[in-house]
């Protein structure tokens, strides 16, 4: 059984995924969170203007978010981070110092919001256009109605692809080692990496592995599960009710004569 | 036939309905005209039904009147003023809509849809805007369900409440666009009567119906149009007992 005992060692070296634990726990993960939370939430906000401007009246609005979208959408994340971490540095030196986190945050944020504007377009699309209708017939601005009626509908019914969108952040996170980060500030796959080179051993890269599933497993159960829950409702039975009934609710009661007429 | 006649009204609100004319209207979707210069007047506190076969332009009618749709030529005249020189968001505060699909706001309870322009579009505060939201939904006989949600309630009930929500506004001119077309049959005559007592207490209606017996009944003027124009229009006792044009009489053979 050489084979299984070297496939043990390779991988599951207990003593070198232990060693790399409270590294991953207070360095890794700690970064990887900061990463990931920031750039879903300006991903977020970048993501709702490129949407409203997408289905904008207005096609001096809707030409540059469309471009916008396709852009970093069709980009490799790889190439965007690079591009924008390195291409930005000096202007992110004056302002934020040296550390190339805010680039890499801020790279992971671009390329988030064109994923997550096409998200929020689809979910604003796909409320009834009666919605809006009905808000303008009762005098308010387009503005007003998107805001209270129609955009908030339209995110409900995304959410669970927003939670998917994040997991796609926390692993595209990984890529922001590319642009060379202190050590304070490693998130989960460089550490995990640095610990393999010194070790010559994969499995502190296996443990950060198991780190990013804790995190994203459960999320995509718990999406699946309210992704279930949206769909089937949350209605409760209630005991048939008859129609005639609702005919003697009306105020005042209506003394009607039944038959045929004309 | 559905509607019977109308309950008499002696208590209530009673509204002060604004006069409505419609000159020459003609709408188009695109380089199609689906409404050929339609002219009709609806005198102040009256209620004109519009009737005709689907294709007619019955609703691009109610949509031009209140600039949903924006006409391509002609007039429409609330109160004797120009539509068309005012802006969209001030004609339809003074003009409510009711539609064949409700469009209630699925998230909000029935006294929040009632609510929401009045505190957002008339700037009330959200206590003043709710008491008004509940008197009107009393009015229509929902005081009781003023906290459910759109989809707890039937057909008929979601459309009392979109008609309190269009009423909370204080309208001058109601329009009517199919309203019971998607209820159950014996949920239409409580709308019905809905309607017909605004008519008795004073309100300007647009309507338009396939309910025949409410437009006899009710209607102070019947309208009949086919292919985008008016061909017939008068008194309900004319139109339905004596109909001169072969288009209505035919309209009239399928439909009573």
């Amino acid at each position: 059984m050489d084979w299984l005992d070297n496939i043990i060692k390779t991988f599951f070296d207990f003593e070198a995924m232990w060693q790399v634990f409270p590294q991953l726990l207070g360095v890794g993960l700690v970064n990887t969170l900061i990463i990931s939370i920031w750039a879903t939430v300006i991903g977020l906000v970048l993501g709702m203007i490129v949407a409203i401007m997408g289905i904008s009246p207005s096609r001096w609005l809707r030409i540059p978010a469309r471009i916008y979208t396709d852009i970093f959408r069709g980009l490799p994340a790889i190439l965007t981070i690079l591009l924008i971490g390195q291409g930005f540095a000096r202007f992110s030196q004056d302002i934020f110092g040296p550390s190339p986190y805010p680039l890499g945050i801020l790279a992971l944020s671009l390329i988030a919001s064109a994923y997550m504007g096409e998200i929020f377009r689809a979910g604003i699309q796909s409320v009834d256009r009666g919605q809006l209708e009905a808000c303008r017939a009762l005098g308010m601005s387009y503005g007003k109605a998107m805001r209270l009626v129609v955009v908030p509908q339209g995110v409900r019914r995304v959410l669970p692809a927003l939670v998917n969108q994040f997991i796609a952040i926390v692993k595209d996170s990984s890529l922001v080692y590319f642009l060379g980060l202190l050590v304070s500030e490693r998130e989960l796959f460089r550490v995990g990496q640095d610990a393999a080179v010194l070790t010559g051993n994969l499995s502190p890269l296996v443990m950060a592995g198991l780190f990013y599933l804790v995190i994203t497993v459960p999320l995509t159960h718990l999406v699946n599960y309210f992704d279930n829950r949206f769909r089937t409702g949350r209605r409760k039975a209630v005991p048939p009710k008859s129609g005639l009934d609702e005919v003697e609710e009306q105020n005042p009661t209506p003394t009607l004569t039944y038959g045929e007429n004309s | 036939m559905t509607y019977t006649s109308p309950v008499p009204v002696t208590d209530g609100h009673f509204y002060e309905g604004s006069s409505l004319e419609l000159i020459d209207l003609t709408m188009a979707y695109g380089d199609v005209e689906v409404l050929r210069e339609v002219s009709l007047t609806v005198p102040p506190g009256t209620t004109t039904c519009v009737i005709g076969p689907s294709g007619s332009g019955k609703s691009t009618l109610l949509r031009g009147v209140n600039r949903l749709h924006e006409p391509k030529s002609g007039d429409v005249r609330l109160a004797g003023e120009s539509v068309l020189t005012q802006k969209p968001d001030s004609v339809r505060r003074r003009i409510g809509l009711v539609f064949q699909h409700f469009n209630l706001f699925p998230d909000h309870t029935a006294e929040q849809n009632v609510a929401l322009a009045l505190r957002n579009v008339k700037g009330l505060s959200k206590a003043e805007s709710l008491r008004i939201a509940r008197e009107r939904l009393a009015e229509v006989g929902l005081a009781e369900r003023a906290d459910h949600r759109p989809r707890d309630l039937s057909g008929g009930q979601q459309q009392r409440v979109a008609i309190a929500r269009a009423l909370a506004m204080e309208p001058e001119v109601m329009l009517f666009d199919e309203a019971t077309s998607a209820l159950d049959p014996e949920l239409v005559k409580g709308v019905l009567n809905l309607m017909a007592g605004l008519a008795q207490r004073g309100m300007t209606m647009l309507v338009v119906t396939h309910e025949m017996g409410f437009a006899r009944k009710v209607a102070d003027q019947v309208v009949f149009m086919d292919e985008g124009r008016v061909l017939e229009s008068g008194k309900p006792a004319d139109l339905f007992d004596r109909p001169q044009s072969s288009r209505l009489q035919r309209f009239l053979s399928e439909v009573l």
